[in-house]
C-alpha cells in the first residue's frame, strides 16, 4: 500500500497512469457498445469487465481504494456473471448484422452529440474555473480509506444504508417471482 | 500537465456519451442493459472525483449507494428480461412493440 | 335562558325519528309511528318545561354555531328564541303532536305507513327549523326542506297519477316564490351586509333608511316567498290540489303550520317592512284580495276537503292583510287560533271521510249528526271559531283584524274583511248543514259510523283549543315581542277585549249572522245545491276556481313550454352541436395525428427522451 501511495503520488508516474487507464477505458467503452469483429453480447459483457477493472484504477488513481475494490467485486464479480448466466440462459445466438436505419444513426448522433457540446461548454465554462484552479493545488488531502467511509456511512447515512439493504430484499423477492415459470 | 478535476470529467463525460450512443443505437435488450451500465459508472466516476476535489467524502458515499442500486436495478432488470424472452422468444426492441397502439 | 340544549333537542328530534324509521324500521309500522308520535310528543313537553322553565316570559336569546365563514359573510347555524319562536313551536309541537297521533289512527290501513310517519317527522323538523332559524340562509333551507317534505307528503299516494301532479304542482309553485325570496335575501345581504335577524333589525332600528329606495323592492322579493308558502294570489292554485294528500297532512300542512311559515316569516322579518308602507300596502291588498277570491272559490266547491282548502287560503288571505296593516301581533294571533280550528275542521273532516268510506262529495252525505255525534260535536266548534262565533277563538282573532282595519282607517280592506266574514260563515255552514243535516244522500251515509277514540280524542284536545285560543294569552305572548302597544292582560280582560271597541265588533257579528242566515236559508234540508241556478254563471265561474288554471295553463305553460322548445333547441344544435361537437371534432383529430408519434419502439422513446433532456440542458447550462 505504502509502496503504491508513493508511486501514485510521485507525480509523473500518476499522470502517465491516469493517461493508460482512461485510455483503457474509453477504449473499452467503445468495444462495448461497438464492436467491430464479434456481434456477440459476451463480447460486450467481457469489455464492459475489462472497462469496470480499468475504470477501479482510476478510483484508485482518486484514493477511493474501497470503491475501487467494491467495484471490482461487485461489478466485475456479482453483476457481470449475472449478464454472462442470462446470456448463457438466453442462448443468444450470434445475431446477424442488422442494418441501422439512417435515420436512426443520424438522429442519436445528433442528440448525444447535442448533450456532449452541452457538457464541453458547461466544462470550459466559467463556473468550472474555480474547480480548475483548486485542482492545480498540488495534492488534494482526502483520503477514501475504509475506515473514514465506514464511520460516515453509520453515523450520518445509516439510515439510507437500511433502505438500501431493504432495497436489496425487495429486488431478492422481485427476481424470484419474476422467474418462477407461471405467477400464481 | 497536472492531471486535474477536468481530465477526470472529460473521461466521465465520454463515457456517458458511449453509454448513452449505446442506449439509443444497439437493439439487443441486454447491450442497452451493459450500455446502460457504463453511462452509470460514468456517474460514478464523476461523483468520485468531485469527492476527491472537494475534500469531502460524501461523494463516495453516493457512490456506495449507486453502486448498490445499480446492483438491484440489474437483477430486476435481468429478470424481466428473462420473462421477456420466454413469452415473445425474443430479445431484441424491434420485436416489441406492443406499446403501439 | 336557562337550559339552553332543551331547543337543540326539540329541534333534532323529529329528524332522528325521521331517520330511525327510514333507516331501521320501514317494514314495522307500529313501531315506526311509535316512533315519530313520540318525538313531536316529548318536543311539545320539552318546549313546555322549557318555557316553565324560564318563567313563560321570554327573553329574546340566540344560541349559535358558526357554520361557514366566507369572506366577510359568517353565517351562523343558530336558534332564535323568544315569544313568537316559542309560541310557534309550542303550536307546531301541540298541533302536530294531536295530528300525529290521529294520523295513527288514520293511516292504520295503509301499507305505507312507516313511510308516512317518517315523511311527517322530516317535515316537523324543517318546521322547527323555519320557526327556529336566527338567519335569513338557515331559514331558507328550512323553507326548501319544508317545500320537499310537503312534496313528498302530497304524493303521499303516489300512485293516484292526480296525487302525483298535485306534489309537482305545490313544489313548482313554490319554487316560483321562493325564487323571489331568494332574490329578496341576496338584496338585503347586498344592501345590509347581515343575514342574521337581530343584527339586521338593528341596523335598521339604528338608521331606518339603511335600505334605501330598495326597502320596497326587497320586501316584495322576500313577500313572493311568503306568497309561495302561504299561497296568496297569484301562486295559491297549488293548495286547493294539495288535498290529494292524506287528510292529517291537510291539517298538519296545509293548515296549521306550513302555510303557516310565510306569515310567520313575514311576521320574523317585520322590521324589513316597516320603514316602507308600499311593500306593506301591497302585501295588505293581496292578502285581502286573496281571501275575497278564495272564500267566493269556497261557495260553489262540492269536496269536503276543498272546502276547507279555500277556507284555508280565505283565512290566510286574513293573515297576510294584518300583517300588511302592520299589525304581526293580529296576524300571529289570528294564525294561532286558525291552526286551532282549522285542524280541528280537518282532523273532523277526515273523521267523516272515514266514516264515509273515503267518500268525499257532500252532497253524498247528509244527517251524519245522528252517526258521528262526537265529530258532529267538534266540527260544530270549529265551525263556530272559523266564522268567529263568540267566545271561540276565531271570534277574538278576526275582531282584531277588523279593528286593526278600522285603526289604519282603512275602511276598503275594512269591507272586503266584512264581507269574507259573511261569506266564511256562509260557505262553512253550507258545509255543516249538507253533511250533518238533511236526509242521508247515499248508502254510504245511512251506513256511516263514528270512528274510534284515537282519531277523537285529539278531535277533542283541538276543541278545547279552539274553544278557549282566544283569550289564554296569546296575545300577551306576541305583544311582548312585537311592541308595548299590546299592554299584558288578564284572562278576564282578554276575554272581554273586543267589547272595548264595539263597532267592529259589531259588524263582525253582524256578517256572521247573515251569513248563518242565508246559509239556514238555502242548505237546510237541501237535497242539491240551489245556488247555480240563482247566480248562474258567476256559480260555475266560482265554481270552476273563476279558471285561474285554464288561465295559467294558457298562459304561463303555454309560454314555458316555448321556452322549453327553444331551449332544448339551443342546447341540441348550438351547445351541443356546435360547441362540442367542434370541440370533440378538434381533439378526435389532434388525438389521431398525435397517436402516430406512438411507435411503440423503445428506442424512439429513448431518442425523444435524449433530446428533451439536450433542451433542457441547453436552457439551464448555456442560456
Amino acid at each position: 500500500m505504502e509502496a503504491i501511495n508513493n508511486l501514485i503520488s510521485g507525480g509523473g508516474v500518476e499522470d502517465v497512469l491516469f493517461n493508460v487507464f482512461a485510455a483503457l477505458t474509453l477504449l473499452c467503452g467503445v468495444l462495448v457498445i461497438a464492436n467491430p469483429f464479434s456481434r456477440s453480447p459476451v463480447t460486450s459483457a467481457m469489455f464492459l469487465v475489462l472497462t469496470i477493472i480499468s475504470m477501479s484504477g482510476l478510483f484508485v488513481l482518486l484514493h477511493a481504494f474501497f470503491l475501487a475494490a467494491v467495484q471490482i467485486l461487485v461489478y466485475a464479480g456479482a453483476v457481470m456473471v449475472l449478464f454472462l448466466f442470462v446470456i448463457m440462459l438466453l442462448d443468444l445466438k450470434e445475431e446477424a448484422r442488422r442494418n441501422i436505419k439512417f435515420f436512426w444513426l443520424i438522429g442519436g448522433l445528433v442528440s448525444v452529440g447535442s448533450i456532449f457540446a452541452i457538457f464541453i461548454k458547461s466544462l470550459t465554462h466559467n463556473y468550472f474555473e474555480e474547480f480548475a484552479s483548486s485542482s492545480k493545488l498540488p495534492s488534494p488531502k482526502l483520503e477514501g480509506d475504509t475506515v473514514a467511509l465506514g464511520k460516515l456511512l453509520f453515523t450520518q447515512y445509516t439510515l439510507p444504508f437500511e433502505i438500501v439493504s431493504v432495497l436489496l430484499l425487495v429486488a431478492m423477492v422481485g427476481v424470484i417471482l419474476l422467474s418462477k415459470k407461471k405467477l400464481e | 500537465m497536472h492531471i486535474g478535476l477536468q481530465h477526470y470529467l472529460a473521461v466521465s463525460m465520454l463515457l456517458f456519451c458511449l453509454g448513452l450512443l449505446g442506449v439509443i443505437l444497439r437493439r439487443n435488450l441486454l447491450v442497452i442493459y451493459m450500455s446502460l451500465e457504463l453511462m452509470l459508472n460514468a456517474a460514478n466516476l464523476a461523483l468520485v472525483s468531485f469527492s476527491r476535489f472537494n475534500n469531502k467524502l460524501d461523494g463516495q458515499v453516493l457512490v456506495f449507494f449507486i453502486i448498490t442500486v445499480a446492483a438491484a436495478e440489474v437483477a430486476v432488470g435481468l429478470a424481466l428480461i428473462v420473462a421477456l424472452y420466454r413469452k415473445r422468444q425474443s430479445a431484441h426492441v424491434e420485436d416489441l412493440t406492443s406499446m403501439k397502439l | 335562558m336557562k337550559n339552553e340544549i332543551l331547543p337543540w333537542l326539540i329541534l333534532f328530534l323529529p329528524l332522528f325519528s325521521a331517520a330511525a324509521i327510514t333507516l331501521f324500521t320501514l317494514r314495522r309500522k307500529t313501531v315506526s309511528s311509535l316512533i315519530s308520535i313520540s318525538a313531536v310528543v316529548t318536543g311539545f313537553v320539552l318546549t313546555c318545561l322549557f318555557l316553565s322553565a324560564n318563567t313563560f316570559h321570554p327573553t329574546v336569546t340566540e344560541t349559535t354555531v358558526n357554520w361557514l365563514t366566507i369572506g366577510n359573510l359568517s353565517i351562523d347555524f343558530g336558534l332564535k328564541l323568544d315569544a313568537l319562536s316559542l309560541m310557534m313551536m309550542l303550536i307546531v309541537t301541540g298541533v302536530g303532536g294531536a295530528i300525529h297521533i290521529y294520523s295513527y289512527g288514520y293511516m292504520h290501513d295503509d301499507r305505507s305507513m312507516a313511510r308516512f310517519f317518517a315523511c311527517m317527522s322530516l317535515f316537523t323538523f324543517s318546521m322547527l327549523g323555519i320557526v327556529l332559524a336566527n338567519n335569513f340562509v338557515m331559514m331558507f333551507i328550512f323553507w326548501e326542506l319544508v317545500g320537499v317534505s310537503s312534496y313528498l307528503l302530497i304524493g303521499f299516494w303516489f300512485e293516484k297519477p292526480s296525487a302525483g301532479d298535485a306534489a309537482k304542482k305545490a313544489f313548482i309553485t313554490n319554487r316560483l316564490g321562493d325564487f323571489g325570496f331568494l332574490l329578496g335575501i341576496l338584496m338585503v345581504w347586498s344592501l345590509l351586509g347581515s343575514l342574521n335577524f337581530g343584527a339586521l333589525n338593528s341596523i335598521v332600528t339604528a338608521n331606518s333608511a339603511a335600505l334605501g329606495c330598495g326597502a320596497t323592492l326587497a320586501g316584495l322579493l322576500i313577500f313572493c316567498g311568503a306568497m309561495g308558502k302561504s299561497a296568496q294570489f297569484p301562486l295559491h292554485v297549488w293548495l286547493p290540489d294539495a288535498m290529494e294528500g292524506p287528510t292529517p297532512v291537510s291539517a298538519l300542512i296545509h293548515a296549521a303550520t306550513m302555510v303557516a311559515a310565510g306569515v310567520y316569516m313575514l311576521c320574523r322579518t317585520f322590521f324589513l317592512f316597516e320603514h316602507s308602507p308600499e311593500a306593506l300596502h301591497v302585501i295588505a291588498y293581496i292578502g285581502g284580495f286573496t281571501a275575497l277570491l278564495a272564500a267566493l272559490m269556497a261557495i260553489q266547491q262540492n269536496d269536503i276537503k276543498r272546502i276547507i282548502a279555500y277556507s284555508t287560503l280565505s283565512q290566510l288571505g286574513y293573515m297576510v292583510m294584518a300583517v300588511g296593516l302592520s299589525g304581526p301581533t293580529t296576524a300571529m294571533f289570528h294564525l294561532t287560533t286558525h291552526a286551532f280550528f282549522k285542524a280541528l275542521l280537518f282532523l273532523s273532516a277526515g273523521s267523516v271521510i272515514i266514516g264515509m268510506h273515503h267518500e268525499q262529495n257532500i252532497w253524498q252525505m247528509g244527517n251524519l249528526r245522528k252517526k258521528m255525534p262526537l265529530t258532529f260535536l267538534t266540527f260544530f266548534i270549529g265551525a263556530l271559531a272559523l266564522c268567529g262565533v263568540p267566545p271561540f277563538s276565531g271570534f277574538y282573532s278576526k275582531d282584531a283584524i277588523l279593528a286593526l282595519a278600522l285603526e289604519e282607517k282603512n275602511y276598503l280592506l275594512f269591507g272586503v274583511a266584512l264581507f269574507v266574514a259573511a261569506l266564511t260563515t256562509f260557505y262553512t255552514f253550507r258545509l255543516f248543514f249538507v253533511v250533518f243535516f238533511g236526509q242521508e244522500k247515499s248508502k254510504e251515509a245511512s251506513h256511516a259510523h263514528e270512528s274510534p277514540l284515537v282519531i277523537t280524542l285529539p278531535l277533542v284536545a283541538l276543541a278545547v283549543l279552539s274553544v278557549v285560543g282566544g283569550f289564554i294569552g296569546v296575545t300577551n305572548f306576541y305583544g311582548s315581542q312585537f311592541g308595548a302597544k299590546h299592554a299584558s292582560l288578564t284572562v278576564m280582560e282578554q276575554f272581554t277585549h273586543p267589547f272595548h271597541d264595539v263597532f267592529p265588533m259589531a259588524c263582525g257579528i253582524g256578517a256572521v249572522v247573515v251569513g248563518l242566515f242565508l246559509a239556514f236559508k238555502f242548505y237546510k234540508n237541501a237535497a242539491t245545491d240551489p245556488l247555480p241556478a240563482k247566480l248562474g254563471a258567476l256559480a260555475r265561474w266560482m265554481a270552476n276556481r273563476f279558471y285561474f288554471d285554464e288561465l295559467y295553463e294558457a298562459t304561463v305553460i303555454r309560454f314555458h313550454d316555448l321556452l322549453a322548445q327553444s331551449s332544448d333547441w339551443f342546447d341540441r344544435w348550438i351547445i351541443e352541436g356546435a360547441c362540442i361537437g367542434l370541440i370533440r371534432g378538434g381533439t378526435d383529430l389532434s388525438g389521431r395525428a398525435l397517436r402516430l408519434v406512438q411507435t411503440g419502439n423503445l428506442q424512439t422513446y429513448a431518442f425523444l427522451f435524449v433530446f428533451g433532456v439536450a433542451l433542457l440542458l441547453y436552457f439551464v447550462l448555456v442560456k
